[in-house]
C-alpha cells in the first residue's frame, strides 16, 4: 500500500502546483485549499515552506473520531473517503495532529487519499510515493 | 467560466465601508490592464491630483488567473505620484491567486484613513484595522507583524509598504509577499497617502471546473512545456541575472550612471557569480512552476567569536544593473546588502540605484555637495549606499526629499540634467541604443517591458524608424493582451495566440477568441487616452544628453534616427489617444462598443 510522503520540502519553491493539481483532478475544482495537500510557508516566505499533508497514520485518529463512516481506516495507514456519508461534523479536522484536513466552508473535510496525482506536478520532486511496511503481522499477531 | 462579468469588491477607507459591484465588460476589456483603465474610469479623476483621498488603488486579475500556470500576476494602477499620469504596476507573488481564491476579479481602494489602516479581505471576510503603532516600521518588520493579526497562512498575499511608502516617495514600492513588488511609479506613496500600510487578500474560496477532459488534458499539456523544454530554462536556471554578461560584451550594460556600457568588473556580478557564491534558493509565484525567484544570502558578522547573522535577499537582472552596475558595486553581496536595505525601506530597487548613481556623479562633478548627500558618495561603496538608501527613504533633508521625488526633479534644482538617467522614471538596464531609449522614453509605463524595443536593439542595426516603429506599437499591443490576461511576461514564448484561444475555449470563454486583437488595440487606446488626459505630452519628451554619448555594439548611439523614432512614436500616441470620432471625451468607457481601427 502506497503513501504520499513530502519527503523533499526544502527543495519547495511554493507554486503551489501540486495542490492545485489535487483540486483540479481528485475534487474537480480550482482552488488551492479544497485538496489533500496544502502548501504554506513556516512564517514567512524566508522560513521555506511545509507541505500540509495526511501522514498515512495507524490508526488514523481522524477515522476513529468519523461518526458515520465517511472516512474509514486503510489497511496499512491512512483513510479512504467515502464523501456520501459525511454529515460534514468537522470532528476529523478537529483530531488530526497534524492539521492535514482542510474544512471549506460548508465544512466539507479534503484529506489526501495517497493516490499521488499531485507527484508529477511538482518541478523539484519534493513529493514521493512510498511503500507503507505491510501491518499484517503485527495485526496477526496474539503477543 | 467562474463569471462573464467582473465582481469588483471597493473598500472606501474615509467610511470603513466596503461594498462589491458587479460591472459587465469582460469581451470589452478581458481583465488586468483592461479592467483596471475601465475601474479607473468609474473610479477615477482626471481633474484631481494624485494624492486625492479619491483617487483609486486598483488590483486586477486575469480571466485565466489560477487556471493556467503562469497565468499569476496582478495588476496594479493608480495615478503616479511620479508624474501624476495614469498608470500601472505589475507583481506576483501569491497576490494574483489570493485574489481570484477571494472571488474578486479586482479590488479598488478609495479614500483616506484618519490613522494607519490595515485592510484584509476574503471571499467571507472583511477586517479594517487601525496599525498606527506600525508607523515607521520597515516592509519585513510589518509583514512579520501581519502574519499574526491576519489569518490564512499559505492562501493569503501580504502588501504592504515601508517607511518610503509612509513618506510619499515617488518611487515607493508595494512589497509583496517578501520577495515581489509592484515596483515603480510609487505605487507605495498612493497606499500611503492613504494611510494605508498594508492589505491582506485571503483566497479561501474554490471554483467548479468545467465539464469535460479537455480543460486538464491542457493544462497538462502547458505544465510539461514550461517544466519539461527548455524554454523557461533562462528563468529558473540562472534568472534574468544571465543578462550581465551578454549585455556587457554588447557594450549595452549601463555602469557607472551610464559613463561606460562595458566593464571588464561586470564578471564579478553576473548571473554566473550570483548564482555560485549567493544563491541560497529559488521560490516561486503561486500557480507557476518555473521559480524564476532567486534568494541570495548575505551573511554578516555583527560581533567577534564568530556571531553572525545571515540576511535572504531576492535579485534579478534590474537589482543588479542598478545596485550594482550603476554604482559600480562589484561584489554580489555588498549588492545584496543594499538591495535589503532598499528592500526595508519599500523603494523601487531601480529608480532608488539610479538615482544614488546620479547623485554621485553630481558630487563627483561639484554640482552638490556632501552637505545635501551627507555621506561621501562614492563608487562601489556599499556602506555609504546604505546609509543614503536610508536618508532616502526617510528624506533625511531637501536633498534626499527631492531626490525621493525622482532624479530628474532633483538635477532641475542642482543641476546635472545631462546626465540623469531618466527615460520617463529612472532607467532600466538596457543600454541597447536607440529603439530602447525611444521605447522606455515614452512608454506607457516607462517600463522595459512595454514592449521589447531592448531586444529589437540587440537584433537590428539597420536605422529604419517605420520598422522599428511598427514594432513598438504591434509588440505593445500583444504584451497589452497578456497583461489584460494578466500573465507572466515571461511566459510570453508559450502562451502564443493560438494556445491563449485554446485556453480561454476550454474554461468557457470561447467567444473572446476571435476579439483579442481588438481588445488589445482597445486598451491600448484607453490607457493613452487617459494618459494624456492627465496632461501628457509625449511630443514634449526629452531623451537626456547622457543617451547621445554612449557607444554600442552598433556604434554611437546616431541622434538623428533616436530623435527621429521619438518624434514618429509620439505622434503615433498622440494619435490613439486621441478620442476616438464616435464618442465624446467625457462619454463612459462601458459605453464603447468598437474602437475604430
Amino acid at each position: 500500500m502506497k503513501a504520499l510522503r513530502a519527503a523533499r520540502m526544502e527543495r519547495c519553491i511554493g507554486c503551489h502546483s501540486c495542490s492545485l493539481a489535487c483540486a483540479r483532478q481528485v475534487h474537480k475544482v480550482l482552488s488551492w485549499n479544497k485538496a489533500g495537500i496544502r502548501i504554506s510557508s513556516s512564517g514567512g516566505l524566508s522560513t521555506g515552506f511545509e507541505a500540509r499533508v495526511c501522514l498515512a497514520c495507524h490508526p488514523a485518529p481522524c477515522a476513529q473520531a468519523c461518526p458515520t463512516g465517511s472516512l474509514a481506516q486503510r489497511r496499512d495507514g491512512g483513510v479512504i473517503q467515502k464523501r456520501n456519508l459525511c454529515i460534514r461534523c468537522g470532528k476529523c479536522a478537529e483530531a488530526c495532529p497534524v492539521d492535514a484536513i482542510f474544512l471549506d466552508h460548508l465544512v466539507n473535510p479534503y484529506v489526501c487519499i495517497h493516490c499521488g496525482q499531485c507527484v508529477p506536478y511538482c518541478p523539484h520532486d519534493c513529493l514521493e510515493l512510498v511503500d507503507l511496511p505491510s501491518r499484517e503481522e503485527e495485526e496477526g499477531s496474539d503477543d | 467560466m467562474i463569471r462573464d462579468f467582473f465582481r469588483v469588491m471597493v473598500v472606501d477607507l474615509t467610511t470603513g465601508k466596503t461594498r462589491l459591484k458587479e460591472i459587465p465588460g469582460r469581451a470589452e476589456y478581458l481583465g488586468g490592464s483592461g479592467l483596471a483603465a475601465h475601474l479607473f474610469r468609474e473610479f477615477g479623476h482626471i481633474d484631481r491630483d494624485w494624492d486625492d483621498p479619491e483617487q483609486p488603488l486598483i488590483f486586477a486579475i486575469g480571466p485565466l488567473t489560477g487556471y493556467f500556470p503562469l497565468m499569476s500576476k496582478t495588476c496594479c494602477a493608480f495615478r503616479s505620484p511620479y508624474h501624476n499620469q495614469y498608470t500601472e504596476s505589475y507583481a506576483g507573488g501569491k497576490s494574483a491567486l489570493s485574489l481570484r481564491f477571494a472571488d474578486l476579479d479586482a479590488l479598488v481602494v478609495t479614500g483616506k484613513a484618519k490613522r494607519l489602516t490595515a485592510v484584509c479581505v476574503g471571499s467571507r471576510l472583511v477586517d479594517v484595522r487601525d496599525v498606527e503603532y506600525m508607523r515607521g516600521f520597515d516592509a519585513i518588520q510589518t509583514g512579520r507583524v501581519l502574519r499574526k493579526i491576519f489569518p490564512g497562512s499559505g492562501r493569503r498575499s501580504i502588501m504592504r509598504i515601508g517607511p518610503a511608502g509612509e513618506n510619499l516617495s515617488a518611487y515607493a514600492c508595494i512589497n509583496v509577499d517578501t520577495f515581489r513588488h509592484f515596483g515603480r511609479m510609487g505605487g507605495g506613496a498612493v497606499m500611503g497617502a492613504k494611510n494605508l500600510k498594508a492589505i491582506c487578500v485571503l483566497g479561501d474560496r474554490g471554483f467548479d471546473l468545467p465539464e469535460g477532459k479537455a480543460y486538464p488534458k491542457l493544462y497538462k499539456h502547458i505544465f510539461e512545456q514550461l517544466t519539461t523544454t527548455e524554454m523557461m530554462a533562462k528563468y529558473h536556471g540562472l534568472g534574468t541575472a544571465v543578462n550581465i554578461n551578454p549585455l556587457n560584451a554588447l557594450k549595452s550594460l549601463p555602469w557607472k550612471n551610464l559613463q561606460q556600457t562595458s566593464s571588464p568588473e561586470a564578471e564579478k556580478i553576473s548571473g554566473e557569480t550570483f548564482a555560485d557564491d549567493t544563491l541560497l534558493r529559488n521560490a516561486a509565484c503561486a500557480g507557476c512552476p518555473v521559480g524564476c525567484i532567486h534568494v541570495g544570502f548575505v551573511r554578516e558578522q555583527f560581533q567577534t567569536n564568530n556571531q553572525y547573522l545571515y540576511r535572504q535577499v531576492g535579485y534579478d537582472y534590474e537589482p543588479i544593473f542598478s545596485c550594482g552596475g550603476m554604482l559600480e558595486v562589484t561584489e554580489a553581496p555588498e549588492v545584496l546588502r543594499i538591495l535589503d536595505v532598499i528592500e526595508k525601506e519599500g523603494l523601487d530597487c531601480m529608480s532608488a540605484g539610479v538615482a544614488l548613481a546620479w547623485a554621485t556623479e553630481a558630487l563627483e562633478k561639484g554640482a552638490i555637495s556632501e552637505n545635501e548627500t551627507l555621506e561621501p558618495l562614492k563608487w562601489g561603496d556599499s556602506e555609504t549606499y546604505m546609509r543614503a538608501v536610508e536618508h532616502l527613504g526617510r528624506q533625511d533633508n531637501d536633498f534626499y526629499r527631492l531626490l525621493a521625488q525622482g532624479t530628474m526633479k532633483c538635477a532641475k534644482r542642482y543641476g546635472g540634467e545631462d546626465y540623469a538617467c531618466v527615460l520617463g522614471q529612472e532607467m532600466a538596464g538596457y543600454a541597447t541604443g536607440e529603439v530602447f531609449f525611444v521605447a522606455e522614453g515614452l512608454g506607457f509605463r516607462h517600463s522595459h517591458l512595454d514592449s521589447g524595443g531592448y531586444a529589437y536593439d540587440q537584433k537590428h542595426d539597420e536605422k529604419d524608424v517605420d520598422k522599428a516603429l511598427n514594432f513598438l506599437l504591434q509588440d505593445g499591443r500583444e504584451r497589452i493582451v497578456l497583461n489584460c490576461m494578466v500573465g507572466c511576461l515571461f511566459s510570453r514564448g508559450v502562451y502564443k495566440d493560438d494556445l491563449l484561444a485554446e485556453a480561454l475555449e476550454s474554461v468557457g470563454y470561447g467567444e473572446l477568441n476571435g476579439s483579442m486583437e481588438d481588445i488589445g488595440r482597445r486598451v491600448q487606446r484607453m490607457r493613452w487616452r487617459l494618459r494624456l488626459e492627465m496632461g501628457y505630452r509625449p511630443d514634449e519628451v526629452v531623451i537626456p544628453k547622457r543617451y547621445t554619448e554612449i557607444t554600442t555594439w552598433k556604434g554611437p548611439v546616431d541622434v538623428d534616427y533616436m530623435d527621429a523614432l521619438r518624434r514618429a512614436y509620439a505622434a503615433k500616441i498622440m494619435e490613439m489617444g486621441a478620442p476616438p470620432e464616435d464618442e465624446g471625451t467625457q462619454a463612459p468607457l462601458s459605453t464603447a462598443k468598437k474602437t475604430p481601427s
